[in-house]
């Protein structure tokens, strides 16, 4: 084990991922559970040379970031779930605007206010565009302190790669542990050039630089539109990311995010002891989302069935229903309110679809 | 495989959050994966806090425990809620300062404090968490004071580093009281 690693809450080594990634301009609102974001920014993104406001709101924040990257700066902001739905509109400006930011969101459970537990309700939220109009956001799922950091970090990295705003999306679970933390994999950057495109000064003979969301001629949108699409198709090549553990030969096939990921990994142990043959395929981008990773295992021979957990009434498992179709049965287990699992929440579930791959308990139907 | 999950509980303020940290970053030192969680609900100051710690040799799944194999209870509201969760064969440290309640249960191996006459004793009231602490690793020895030391010394901020005398002494007095009377009861 590495001599290198501190001890962090998740919301504070998410700042620290931010920081090495060259994040200069940090503007945010505070709510629970992700508060020590805006906290530890407010303390330490001045010794890194960056700024910090305290927005009057979540709206003010996500325009403010806005701005910030049309100037050419890697901004940041976070919210958790009622502050994240009120950034939408900004997202959707910004996701035409092309303009590369990373906002990561702390979910708690919804809706409306809901409480301050962690949940998984945002899910299609962060996936499916989220604000008005068609367009993606890169969404990275940590499910860890060391992901926290690590996800922010590579997030920076794809938004100004790809010209696109970027989501890092987790639960409460994760962004209120502390955990160890290992920041090697993330050398100090400083943030990428962008004079080709981003606003600033009057330049005598510099081809004009303009961000818009606007086109009223339906024709040009349309252009826009094409320009947009061409580039989430390039991007669902080249961005896919998961990570598997025990697949090889499992007949069992989980697919979790978030915390429900980690109590996976520990029921999967549980049930290896037992000799029942359980793996776990993790998205760790959810869009764009591994569905030919996921639908190989639903073709393969070993799986005989899928089963995906999730701290919502089922929102990711329609992704996997994508990916699956009907070649396997697929199961689904939920946990509402804010409740968090235990690895018997999983193992039993588990031992009775393997008993019956079929098992009418647990599986999912789209009606 | 070693799997320690620990939930320590008490009253806002009385460092419930904080001992939960140091054995935490201990247990990390001494080269386990460990993780930490508050319990961040609508908490209020002079309200109940606890916090979960996890300590493993694998990967650690869940950083909540809902059968913990070691609790200190600092007051009388974390005894009601935890001693029943526990995992047989689990450590019970309880603070009779304030819990007056005491396990019935035969599979737990249970050890009575007075936290808060500890701390008093050794110079100042702050101090009944870390002895409770003390106390917790003397009976349940997974993570050494080498390491427990440097986590108390982790703990405190730049500007009470002047407490650390204290503190460690606290910690070793905690860790005296229950082994003498874990002595007591092997006898």
């Amino acid at each position: 084990m590495s001599d290198d690693r501190v001890f962090m809450k998740g919301n504070h080594a998410a700042c620290e991922g931010a920081y090495r990634a060259g994040c200069k301009a940090y503007f945010g609102y505070p709510i629970t559970p992700q508060n020590e974001v805006t906290e530890y920014m407010s303390a330490h993104i001045w010794e890194h040379g960056g700024t910090f406001i305290q927005s009057e709101s979540e709206i003010a924040a996500i325009n403010m970031i806005m701005g910030a990257s049309a100037a050419g700066a890697r901004a940041m902001t976070s919210s958790s779930s009622p502050g994240i739905s009120l950034k939408q509109e900004g997202l959707s400006y910004i996701a035409m605007m092309e303009l590369p930011m990373v906002v990561m969101n702390v979910v708690r459970c919804g809706p409306g206010l809901g409480n301050i537990a962690p949940h998984q309700g945002d899910y299609f939220q962060a996936t499916k565009g989220g604000g008005h109009g068609d367009y993606r956001l890169i969404t990275l799922a940590p499910n860890s302190v060391q992901e926290m950091a690590q996800y922010v970090y590579d997030a920076f990295n794809l938004a100004d790669k790809w010209r696109n705003p970027a989501m890092v999306l987790t639960d409460g679970t994760i962004g209120q542990m502390m955990e160890p933390v290992d920041y090697t994999s993330m050398p100090w950057m400083e943030p990428p050039d962008k004079s080709e495109w981003q606003l600033d000064e009057f330049q005598d003979g510099r081809k004009r630089h303009v961000l818009t969301s606007i086109w009223l001629d339906p024709a040009d949108m349309a252009v826009a539109h094409e320009k947009l699409i061409a580039k989430y198709d390039k991007l669902k090549k080249e961005e896919v990311r998961y990570s598997e553990y025990r697949t090889d030969d499992a007949e069992l096939l989980v697919v979790a995010i978030g915390s429900p990921s980690r109590v996976t990994h520990s029921a999967i142990r549980i049930l290896r002891q037992e000799g029942l043959k359980v793996g776990l395929l993790r998205p760790i981008t959810v869009w764009p989302f591994p569905y030919s990773a996921i639908r190989e295992y639903a073709d393969s021979k070993h799986v005989k069935a899928i089963l995906v957990p999730e701290m919502n009434w089922g929102q990711m498992i329609e992704d996997v229903k994508l990916a699956v179709l009907d070649k396997k049965p697929l199961h689904f287990v939920p946990k509402h309110g804010g409740l968090t699992f235990t690895p018997e929440d999983l193992t039993e579930p588990i031992r009775a679809i393997l008993e019956n791959p079929d098992n009418p308990d647990t599986l999912w139907r789209v009606s | 495989m070693l799997l320690e999950e620990y939930i320590f509980a008490g009253f806002g303020g009385q460092g419930i959050m904080t001992i939960g940290q140091i054995i935490a970053y201990a247990g990390m030192l001494q080269g386990f994966n460990t993780a930490w969680i508050p319990s961040y609900g609508p908490e209020s100051r002079g309200g109940t806090a606890n916090c979960n710690v996890v300590i493993s040799d694998e990967l650690i799944g869940s950083p909540h425990t809902h059968h913990p194999n070691g609790v200190i209870v600092m007051n009388a509201p974390s005894f009601e809620k935890f001693e029943p969760m526990m995992a047989p064969a689990g450590v019970l440290v309880v603070n009779t300062n304030l819990v007056p309640q005491r396990s019935e249960r035969d599979d737990l191996t249970q050890v009575c404090i007075p936290t808060a006459d500890i701390a008093l004793e050794v110079g100042h009231p702050v101090l009944a968490a870390v002895a409770g602490l003390g106390a917790f690793v003397a009976t349940r020895g997974v993570v050494e004071d080498t390491y427990m030391e440097k986590g108390i010394d982790w703990a405190l901020p730049a500007h009470r580093k002047d407490m650390l005398e204290l503190n460690l002494r606290a910690y070793h007095e905690g860790k005296k009281a229950a082994e003498a009377q874990l002595k007591k009861a092997a006898k």
